[in-house]
């Protein structure tokens, strides 16, 4: 039997414990995202939003100082973060508001203007919602970057479950055809060939969402390295310099990073002294139009108080990698069919870790009663495997 | 080891090139596909599509087909 060569068992090994240990937790990652996949729809079906007026193509824009005013006189005393135009909703604008520039922008309200009108339109709060829950659940179960990092781990555990699964396939599918089925044999045999024909099916859907799952969970630090290199960097000479008294007005920021780089159109703006940018400077970050290149963002420093250019460059390769790791872990880029897709190719991994769980537990059983020799868990394994 | 040009149902073993030959290609389309629509929109959407629901199609084609 080929599967009782020494590299064959370590294989068995490695794919067995990976899995076990990652499991239950890809589980609830499986559970929790299977809603996010359509999150957007979720929080329109389930929660009251005003629309912004529907305007013919060509409409100038408002101007932006007048839409943040207009947002933060509902916001009394409190200060702009970000600006954020959402490629989803292209007629309204997001403003991040927060007690203080100091204060953790994971705390902060988003504030909803109409990007043509300006107006106000509502400002909800997001963390009551079923969405912002299963979010929370899946990124880091309610515990910082702690429960990131440990998840990430998780995702780590589940790709080498996936790599091994493919080396355990071999022996198992050696007598199968491919897509092998028996349907007459008992349980344990349909679940094996259903997680043998699920996983085989699915290996590079799983490995690419898996590992840009677990880039994702390395954000907070890619944020990090960005901020204390290139940020820092492009920012030298301002160094140790306090937040200007007097901000020239974001929308000539905006202006001047779009006649910097005409090409590009802005996707996201943070204020001087927020954690996108230092405390002298608009960072205006600009997105392309083509899939990867609206994914892509390049900042331009606008000078908050003299608003001059001061550099604009393309971000680093790590920052790009977690950029693009984004559409390739939500399916978020083909439209509804690819979401409907993301959503089935999920729920067949679910289907993979369950029958995987139930084989581990049916395998144990009998070897639980007797000594647990690994010559039993092999009999036992070559069972289910050829019988 | 034996090799077949058309291995039988059962009982023959399989090469590692027949046990891993359509999963390779499933492989390399799903590659395709998961590239496909962040190249671009319109057909390269359609691309995407077709590609990554190939295996979903297979898995219940595979599932579901009577027994011969």
């Amino acid at each position: 039997m080929i599967s009782g060569t020494r590299p064959l068992r370590r294989w068995h090994w490695v794919h067995k414990w990976s899995s076990i240990v990652c499991t239950v937790f890809m589980l609830m990652l499986c559970i929790t995202g299977l809603p996010l996949i359509f999150h957007h729809e979720i929080d329109h079906l389930l929660h009251e939003e005003v629309d912004p007026s529907v305007v013919p193509p060509g409409t100038p824009k408002a101007n932006l100082d007048q839409a943040v005013a207009n947002a933060l006189a509902k916001f009394p005393g409190q200060v702009p973060h970000f600006l954020i135009w959402d490629r989803d909703e292209p007629n309204a604008l997001l403003i991040s508001i927060g007690p203080t520039i100091n204060a953790n922008p994971v705390d902060n309200r988003f504030a909803r203007v109409d990007a043509h009108t300006g107006a106000f339109l509502d400002s909800p709060d997001v963390t009551g919602r079923f969405t912002y829950f299963m979010l929370k659940l899946h990124t880091d179960m309610f515990a910082g970057l702690p429960g990131k990092l440990f998840l990430g781990l998780m995702g780590i555990l589940f790709c080498v479950a996936v790599i091994s699964g493919i080396v355990v396939y071999a022996p198992s599918m050696r007598k199968l055809r491919f897509g092998a089925y028996r349907k007459d044999r008992p349980r344990i045999v349909r679940r094996l060939d259903v997680h043998n024909l699920a996983g085989i099916l699915l290996v590079m859907w799983t490995l690419v969402v898996g590992f840009t799952g677990v880039i994702n969970t390395w954000a907070d630090l890619v944020l990090k390295a960005w901020q204390y290199g290139q940020l820092a960097e492009m920012t030298a000479q301002y160094k140790g310099r306090e937040i200007p008294a007097k901000l020239t007005p974001v929308q000539d920021a905006v202006d001047v990073a779009r006649q910097t780089i005409p090409h590009m159109q802005a996707a996201f703006v943070a204020y001087p002294g927020s954690i996108f940018s230092s405390k002298s400077h608009y960072t205006v970050f600009m997105r392309g139009d083509t899939p990867v290149t609206s994914r892509l963002l390049k900042p331009a420093l606008i000078d908050a108080e003299t608003g001059k250019l001061t550099d604009s460059r393309d971000m680093p390769w790590y920052v790009s990698a977690l950029f693009l790791s984004q559409p390739l872990h939500f399916g978020d880029y083909g439209g509804m069919p690819l979401k409907i897709i993301w959503a089935i190719l999920d729920t067949i991994t679910i289907v993979i870790l369950w029958t995987g769980l139930y084989l581990w537990l049916r395998r144990r059983k009998p070897a639980a009663s007797t000594a647990r020799t690994s010559a039993d868990a092999q009999r036992i394994d070559g069972q289910a495997v050829t019988s | 080891m034996t090799t077949l040009k058309t291995p039988p149902a059962r009982a023959r073993r399989q090469t590692l090139s027949q046990i891993f030959g359509w999963p390779l290609v499933i492989g390399v389309l799903s590659t395709v596909g998961l590239i496909a629509a962040l190249v671009g929109d319109g057909i390269w959407d359609g691309v995407s599509w077709l590609a990554l629901l190939l295996p979903i199609l297979l898995y219940a084609l595979f599932l579901l087909r009577p027994r011969r």
